[in-house]
């Protein structure tokens, strides 16, 4: 399983491992989180944030300011960080960062065709993309009626083109088409990016084959759940399943005719890592499912910095930062609201 | 800090760091903004934070510090606006204009607003003149298309129709012919946009219009030679004209959908040649027109900028002083009362009178009906290590902080290293050429010392800047051992009289076989330069060059274990006198201190004794007899006593000192829970208590391997660092052996040839060579060996460098800080 890493690795990864483990130290801790949830205004929580690494992109924004800035700010930061480091990155490495942003990339794709079918604005919709997933001609999806257009037209030159060959139709656009669109693209790029990390071997392969198993069985499970009530076939919705990670293929076959949320949870509670996450949660309660598995995910990308010599850091890095993102939003959102009862019920600490 | 000092001056600043005191301020709540800012002008207290606890927003000056970033972010915004406009701000004093915060907040807000509004405007009036700009572009480019297409179509017109009225052939294709005849009576009315993309995207674009309209398209395209300012963003960009045919409504909203999608401009443009004409004769015009506007906006705001600018250094310090002020403010801990804060603080004890002055002063200046409170308090803490240094020592006591900042006054290394250091340095780099070259150089450092410590500097010009005072002592110890070696630039001089030796006869053969005789009195100052260039050179010199190092290594360590007498001393210490200090000096000099005094008995009697004989033989049998390597009388007696010595110094060293400090422990822990409580003594008894405190939890055995480890550290290091001080003369040797090689094999060589390219070739050479090899990187390394000889050898023998250093709260630190 092992090769030899630790001898090769450092000549092209090592400047960029230590700059991500660098960014990792940078993350906000359980005493900042503490701070962040005593704060009353937002602008203590832009007071608190000039203190961390956010404060250069924070402190020359005027005084009353949304959520959707600091957010907007604190995304600011990751991508530089992450422009900064697929600069620096040469060839497997720089594959790797670029199939990080990939699932970016799909949300963006849906998001735009989904704001068009309901005839809203292309640029308010570009605002609204996520800068890690923007490719040059995202702007011209509006154009596409179908798939087939779709396609053709725009997303044959991005990475995404490998991904499309499977939901190709003819059919008009519509929510439900989209959203299976978005499920099969995605369910395509995760089996690719875990067929690149087995090829790029050792320790990547095998820190990454359980970060993106996890992933995919999350996404089983979501699909799975909200998929409970729809027209959606237990065919179509078992084809929607990636084809790895732990559920596979014997989990795939419960889940797909599973027809309430008890039953998805008989399935998940016969895989012991799983177990503790259903078990912690009581009958019928399916909000805190999401926060379950963000923080059981943030658990394994920490302990991906355990290792060294390997991309998974990478990885790990920018989902953490994101869910610190995820975090920021969420707090400034119930101070903004007045809802700081509220505060702790989505907050996932780092550390 | 070169103030003079009352009658107090104890006499050796530099050796302890200032004595220090921790005070306790308390100010009446009124007057202590303003007492804050007098104590930050006399920069000589260090507050200490009084609410680490508590987060920065739940302080109760949050609220001003927030006030201080939002003044602060509108003046970088004011200096980005005045960079952008090319308006520097003026350094010049301006007459101060009393403004308080509230009134300057108002005014920056006041300021903002207006620019803010003005460049709205200039943005929308930038933004219509720069669509006509890309307008007046687009006829021009598109017109070029239109003109050429239309006489391209003319003459093929005219050659079809000569071609149909000469004979047809037989090779003629009938079906082109029908072709064209069926298009020009069908006469398909084809549509057509016209605009600017930007360069990069140009293709992209392209490739999507044709895949839209599955290339049912035909776009023509022309570079604009000069970049434009895009309309939307206002940035310079590359941009090209394009001009997309195409058939059907479809096809049109398509291709305007990906137009919108791809930032690319439309504009309308007519076919008819007389209203483009038009066209552009009225987008000139309004171009002319907007320009004046435009400009008169321009100065408008450039004149703001301007007042702004007249005021902005001003205004930054302001802001920057009173937020330093509200930082520190937080640190103070609010009185029960709410009617004053209190602070803590460390200070020199010789600052307390300028500290109360300005207290005093703040409480009349701020008409408080009480003065502020000045009390010494008693702590066990450990206080500030603080120097005052000047521009001259500043340089070196770095040095000495790069290592680890003194513990609180005890000796400071840095007295000895502001001559030692640039003398080791010099042993290293001893070339009175390359000395003057180094003099020079940091001598044009010194003189425009008052210009460029004004200035940025790059990183490792500032670093030598820094240092001008240390590369000045550098040259001119090189320079002194340089005419002590007979240096320079490798070539020996007889500056002091001519050399001692010469010939046998005039033909000089037997020079290297007999030798030479000696004519004269010994060459009064340094080496023989006859010495220079011969055979015997080499075992000479090292042969001197080594024996210095070691002495000059002997004496540096032996005044570090001096040193660490004089901290017994100091702190009171008595068991290190006798049980470090004592053993440590015997050690050292009944081993390496008797090999000095070989060394110099050698040189003195020119005796032919082998030292190295010498030392292994009084280890391995000390009781031979020495034979023919006697020195002096009775120097076996002295050398079996002196062996013994440095034996019982061992465990001298080893084993009192723990057992020592234990009973001390025990004698304490008893005292304390027999003696009973005196009312007189209680104080004292208090303070007992206190410092017990800090020695509670006594583990002998932890005590014991550290001494043990001191102990072996001691010992082999005695060795191993007396070895490590010869890389003087290892160093030395290589610096001259390059220099000569660089003067023999380049210089003297290209001389050789008698050819004037050549010779000047090679004095490049040799230049560059000597300035990159011998003056850049030798210095470099000669200064790194100084440092570790510093760091290492010298300090270990009595340095704690565990202190931290003295930190005011000073607005004059502040300025520099920032950028």
């Amino acid at each position: 399983m092992y090769g030899f890493e630790a001898l090769t690795f450092n000549i092209h990864g090592g400047y960029l491992e230590a700059i991500v483990r660098g960014h990792r130290s940078g993350l906000l801790t359980a005493a900042d989180y503490n701070n962040l949830c005593q704060c009353e205004t937002l602008d203590d929580i832009k007071m608190h944030l000039t203190a961390t690494e956010y404060g250069p992109y924070l402190q020359n924004e005027p005084s009353p300011l949304h959520t959707t800035t600091i957010v907007e700010k604190c995304t600011l930061k990751l991508v530089d960080e992450y422009k900064h480091m697929l600069c620096q990155a040469t060839e497997p490495l720089s594959i790797f960062l670029e199939y990080c942003t990939y699932g970016h990339m799909i949300d963006n794709v849906v998001l735009i065709v989904t704001g068009t079918l309901h005839e809203r604005d292309v640029q308010e919709l570009l605002e609204k993309c996520h800068p890690l997933g923007m490719f040059d001609s995202i702007a011209t999806l509006a154009v596409a009626q179908n798939m087939r257009e779709l396609y053709r037209l725009v997303l044959v030159d991005t990475p995404l083109a490998p991904y499309f060959s499977e939901c190709i139709t003819s059919e008009d656009l519509d929510d439900m088409n989209i959203e299976i669109m978005r499920n099969t693209l995605y369910k395509a790029y995760l089996e690719d990016f875990y067929r690149f990390c087995q090829k790029l071997g050792g320790a990547t392969a095998e820190i990454m084959s359980d970060l993106l198993a996890f992933e995919a069985d999350r996404r089983a499970v979501n699909i799975t759940i909200n998929s409970i009530g729809t027209e959606l076939t237990r065919d179509d919705r078992r084809k929607l399943y990636s084809n790895f990670g732990l559920l596979y293929p014997y989990g795939h076959e419960e889940l797909a005719v599973c027809e309430d949320l008890d039953q998805v949870r008989g399935v998940m509670e016969k895989y012991p890592p799983y177990q503790s996450i259903f078990s912690r949660l009581s009958y019928g309660e399916s909000q805190l499912l999401d926060k379950a598995f963000y923080e059981e995910e943030v658990k394994r990308l920490c302990l991906s910095f355990e290792q060294q010599f390997h991309y998974a850091v990478f990885f790990a890095y920018m989902r953490l930062r994101e869910q610190e993102i995820r975090n920021l939003m969420w707090i400034s959102e119930c101070v903004a609201q007045n809802q700081k009862s509220r505060v702790h019920d989505s907050v996932v600490f780092i550390f | 800090m070169g103030e003079v000092r009352g009658g107090c001056c104890p006499p050796m600043d530099l050796f302890r760091s200032e004595a220090m005191q921790l005070v306790q301020l308390i100010i009446p709540i009124e007057s202590v903004h303003l007492t804050v800012s007098y104590l930050g002008d006399l920069g000589l207290l260090q507050f200490k934070d009084l609410n680490s606890e508590k987060s920065p927003f739940q302080r109760t000056y949050a609220a001003q510090i927030k006030k201080c970033g939002e003044m602060a972010r509108k003046l970088r915004f004011f200096k980005e606006q005045m960079e952008k406009a090319g308006v520097s701000p003026s350094s010049k004093p301006v007459t101060r204009t009393d403004i308080d915060m509230d009134g300057l907040d108002l005014k920056l807000g006041e300021l903002e607003a207006e620019l803010v509004e003005m460049n709205a405007n200039n943005d929308k009036l930038q933004r219509t003149y720069n669509e006509l700009i890309e307008y007046k572009l687009v006829l021009l480019k598109a017109g070029e298309f239109f003109s050429s297409a239309l006489s391209s179509a003319t003459a093929q017109q005219r050659e079809m129709e000569s071609r149909q009225v000469g004979e047809e052939s037989l090779d003629t294709p009938l079906l082109a012919d029908q072709e064209i005849s069926t298009d020009s009576s069908k006469q398909v009315k084809l549509g057509f946009l016209t605009g600017l993309v930007p360069k990069e995207k140009s293709l992209a674009f392209e490739r999507i219009i044709f895949r839209a309209t599955r290339g049912n398209v035909f776009i023509r395209r022309a570079a604009i030679e000069e970049p434009v300012i895009d309309p939307v963003s206002g940035e310079k960009t590359e941009k090209n004209v394009f001009v997309v045919f195409y058939s059907g409504e479809r096809a049109k909203t398509k291709i305007l959908k990906i137009c919108e999608a791809f930032g690319a401009n439309r504009y309308p443009f007519t076919e008819d040649l007389g209203k483009q004409n038009r066209m552009i004769d009225e987008v000139s015009g309004r171009v002319s027109e907007l320009k004046t506007t435009l400009d008169s906006g321009i100065l408008h705001r450039s004149n703001l900028l301007q007042t702004i600018g007249d005021q902005f250094v001003q205004w930054n310090s302001m802001v920057r002083k009173e937020k330093s002020i509200y930082h520190t403010l937080n640190m103070l801990s609010l009185d029960v009362t709410k009617k004053c804060l209190v602070a803590e603080g460390w200070s020199p004890v010789f600052a307390s009178k300028q500290i109360q002055e300005a207290l005093q002063r703040a409480a009349f200046d701020s008409n408080s009906q009480v003065g502020a409170i000045f009390q010494v308090l008693h702590t066990k803490e450990s206080p500030p290590t603080y120097f005052r240094t000047n521009k001259f020592t500043t340089a070196f006591q770095e040095i000495v902080d790069a290592y680890g900042v003194a513990k609180y006054q005890e000796a400071n290394p840095g007295v000895y290293t502001i001559v030692t250091f640039p003398f080791l340095f010099a042993v290293m780099f001893g070339d009175w050429g390359h000395g003057i070259c180094l003099l020079l150089a940091t001598l044009i450092y010194i003189i425009r010392e008052k210009k460029l410590s004004g200035q940025k500097l790059g990183d490792i010009t500032e670093m030598t800047f820094g240092g001008r005072y240390v590369i000045l002592l550098m040259a001119l110890f090189s320079i002194y051992t340089g005419l002590i070696y007979n240096e320079f630039f490798s070539v020996p001089f007889e500056l002091f009289g001519s050399s001692a030796y010469a010939c046998r006869d005039l033909s000089c053969r037997d020079a290297t076989t007999e030798g030479l005789i000696k004519v004269g009195s010994t060459y009064p100052f340094g080496v023989d330069p006859v010495w220079h260039g011969t055979r015997s050179e080499l075992p000479f010199l090292n042969s001197l060059k080594m024996k210095m190092s070691i002495l000059l290594g002997v004496a540096q360590m032996n005044l570090g274990i001096i040193l660490s007498y004089f901290n017994a001393v100091y702190f009171r210490n008595g068991l290190n006198i006798w049980f470090q200090f004592i053993p440590q000096m015997i050690f050292l000099n009944s081993l390496f201190g008797y090999l000095s005094l070989l060394i110099i008995v050698k040189w003195c009697t020119g005796s032919q004794a082998d030292l190295y004989h010498v030392m292994i033989y009084m280890f391995l049998s000390p009781t031979d007899e020495l034979g023919e390597n006697q020195l002096f009388a009775g120097q076996k007696i002295a050398q079996q006593v002196l062996l013994l010595l440095a034996l019982v110094s061992v465990p001298w060293m080893l084993l009192p000192k723990p057992l020592l400090l234990k009973k001390q422990h025990q004698d304490r822990h008893q005292g304390q829970s027999y003696t009973p409580l005196q009312i007189t003594e209680e104080s004292l008894q208090v303070e007992v208590n206190h410092d017990s405190h800090g020695h509670e939890e006594f583990e002998f055995s932890e005590v014991f391997v550290h001494q043990l480890i001191h102990t072996i550290e001691f010992v082999l290091g005695a060795v191993s660092n007396t070895a490590s001080y010869l890389r003087l003369w290892a160093l030395s040797l290589a610096h001259s052996e390059l220099s000569s090689v660089f003067y023999e094999k380049v210089l003297l060589l290209a001389w050789g040839f008698n050819n004037v390219i050549i010779l000047i070739v090679g004095i490049i050479i040799f230049i560059f060579a000597t300035i990159g090899v011998l003056l850049v990187m030798e210095t470099l390394s000669a200064f790194l060996h100084a440092l570790r000889l510093h760091w290492v050898e010298f300090q270990n023998k009595f340095y704690e460098g565990d202190g931290y250093k003295f930190y005011p709260f000073s607005f004059a630190l502040l300025s520099d800080e920032d950028d």
